[in-house]
């Protein structure tokens, strides 16, 4: 048989089994944390919050995690779309698509975006400090914000460049300012993408850990104010997983479930958002 | 008359200034990296200034309460877990790449493409659990005895694996858009003159993409550098330096996560900590302004 044959044949194996693995990773990781965390949950899960000697095995829920986890991705992705937005359009729309000024820019934020997590914690961590801030709700939007500034800013920058030009000057020769444009026509036409965007950033707030470690603190209490500490889903998960307890532990699989769910229904929900409002987009 | 002529110059007044606030905003975003590398430097100056850089960076002795602090073995640890990760995920990576560039059918791609997205978006929280419940018994039972050696199973394979696979996308989605830039006619090309596909991807495309495609690895090793969560919860976390892939290590980011409650309660402690930050800060922006700048190249080359 002819030698390339061979080869090509091997090798589109090993593609095969390389694809598959990698699926199965997937699969494998998903269904773990099905099985291992549906059996221990309940509607105390998601509905209570600690009672007293809840890390020992008694009763209560995550119901403050949950909150916690909500308001602190919430806060931060409102706070960064006030940020993100205004600077994907400038980009866009104020500066010459060629200039050097927008490709440093861009080169700064995909930069910024491959900075970990932890980093963006203790950045934050020192600002607070700098601030005479304690470990907050604050605190942590502040630092989940930082870290999902440049995903927001190269995601909406990606959607409103894909704005077609002819639109920008149609709206130009109607006698439009830049602003308006800006503001009426192009955040308009890029509106479902930017708010794909958005979701995907308010599900990795939530599933953000080393970034709120320092900054959001942590409390069995639903937070009531900016300036306390909240608690977050990964953040219990971690501190139940580290209780010897097993009825403790198995309510951190429960958690880890829950947070794999809220994820997966965001991820869901972005791709059919984006896909029904493109409807009204002018093609 | 007059509010006729008027109207237009307030408009015009509102259009600049939304322009002056928002390149305010753009600059101070772009800025943003710089920032961070100022402000965990000047945390980190107190650490620097009590002994000398050489000695923080490859002494191994950490020991927070006499003021001695030797990062070598979290160094170590870092580059071990990355090692691992990067040496489990290339090999798969490219591989996928290549099948879903070069040979799947489009339906497929359309089906592996989102799958890998959620891949992307799991929280590391929960790839620390999976790794706990799998991973770490899977070492302890199987892989340890195996080598007749002893393990808790929480160890820098099982960090690397869990890391590698948080790392398949990033890779992933690089490598497609390397292969992607690769122009249809060079395939075309090679086929024409009788090379069977694999030849055509191992000796054109691979060839041609290959800058992109060390830039995509660099990335991975860049994000594989900082993941903290889902590692600090099967490596061990134990500081000495390690000397194969079944003794526990403690990396960088662990170190800093694991610490904040005692940070502030020991002198030096919390710089150090920043330090750590800063050095982690560094290395990662050095392996990524690279692989960016290798990217644009490729961008730049099919236009």
């Amino acid at each position: 048989m002819d030698r390339r044959k061979v080869e090509e044949g091997i090798f589109r194996v090993l593609m095969v089994l390389a694809t598959g693995l990698i699926l199965s990773s997937l699969v494998m990781i998903l269904l773990t944390v099905l099985v291992k965390g549906l059996p221990y949950l309940s509607l105390e899960m998601v509905t209570q919050t600690p009672r007293g000697g809840y890390y020992l095995g008694k009763g209560g829920g995550i119901l403050n995690a949950i909150i916690g986890s909500l308001y602190l991705a919430g806060g931060a992705t409102l706070l960064a779309i006030l940020f993100s937005l205004p600077v994907a359009l400038y980009l866009n729309v104020y500066s010459r698509p060629d200039a050097r000024f927008v490709s440093v820019c861009r080169l700064a934020f995909d930069v910024l975006n491959g900075v970990p997590s932890i980093v963006f914690g203790a950045f934050g961590f020192t600002l607070m400090i700098y601030f005479g801030l304690r470990a907050s709700l604050l605190g942590g939007i502040i630092a989940i914000a930082l870290l999902i500034l440049p995903m927001l800013i190269r995601a909406m920058d990606e959607v409103i460049r894909l704005v077609p030009r002819e639109l920008m000057d149609a709206s130009y020769a109607l006698g439009a300012t830049r602003w308006e444009t800006a503001l009426r026509v192009v955040t308009r036409q890029a509106l479902p993408g930017i708010l794909t965007a958005v979701l995907i950033a308010f599900g990795r707030g939530i599933g953000d850990a080393a970034a709120v470690i320092f900054t959001a603190g942590f409390t069995d209490a639903v937070p009531t104010s900016l300036l306390r500490p909240a608690a977050t889903l990964p953040l219990a998960i971690f501190f139940q997983l580290g209780v010897p307890v097993p009825e403790v532990q198995g309510r951190a699989y429960a958690s880890a479930l829950i947070l794999t769910l809220l994820i997966l229904i965001i991820s869901v929900a972005a791709r059919r958002l984006s896909r029904r409002l493109t409807r009204h987009v002018v093609k | 008359m007059k509010r006729l002529k008027l109207f237009p110059i307030s408009r015009r007044a509102k259009d600049l200034l939304a322009g002056k606030l928002m390149l305010l905003l753009t600059i101070l975003a772009a800025l943003l990296v710089l920032l961070m590398v100022a402000g965990l430097y000047l945390k980190s100056r107190p650490v620097l200034a009590s002994q000398p850089l050489a000695e923080l960076l490859f002494s191994t002795k950490w020991r927070p309460f006499r003021g001695q602090f030797g990062f070598f073995p979290f160094i170590m640890g870092t580059l071990w877990v990355t090692g691992v990760a990067v040496l489990i995920a290339v090999p798969l990576c490219l591989l996928t790449a290549i099948y879903l560039s070069e040979y799947a059918p489009a339906r497929v791609r359309e089906w592996v493409k989102p799958l890998i997205d959620i891949l992307a978006g799991i929280p590391s929280v929960v790839f620390g659990v999976w790794g706990m419940l799998v991973v770490v018994p899977f070492i302890k039972d199987s892989v340890a005895p195996f080598f007749k050696v002893f393990s808790t199973g929480y160890s820098i394979l099982a960090g690397g694996i869990v890391l590698a696979i948080m790392i398949f996308p990033v890779i992933i989605h690089v490598a497609l858009e390397v292969f992607r830039a690769v122009p249809q006619e060079v395939r075309e090309a090679s086929l024409a003159v009788g090379a069977t596909r694999w030849q055509t991807v191992k000796h054109v495309v691979l060839r041609k993409a290959l800058p992109g495609v060390a830039a995509a690895i660099v990335l991975g090793i860049a994000r594989a550098f900082g993941e903290t969560m889902a590692v600090l919860m099967v490596v061990g976390n134990v500081a000495k330096v390690p000397g194969n892939v079944l003794d526990p290590a403690y990396p960088l980011p662990a170190l800093i996560a694991n610490n904040y409650g005692e940070m502030l309660s020991i002198p030096l402690y919390d710089s150090a900590l920043m330090l750590a930050a800063l050095i982690l800060l560094l290395v990662i922006l050095l392996f990524n302004l690279l692989s960016r700048a290798v990217l644009a190249r490729v961008e730049r080359s099919i236009r």
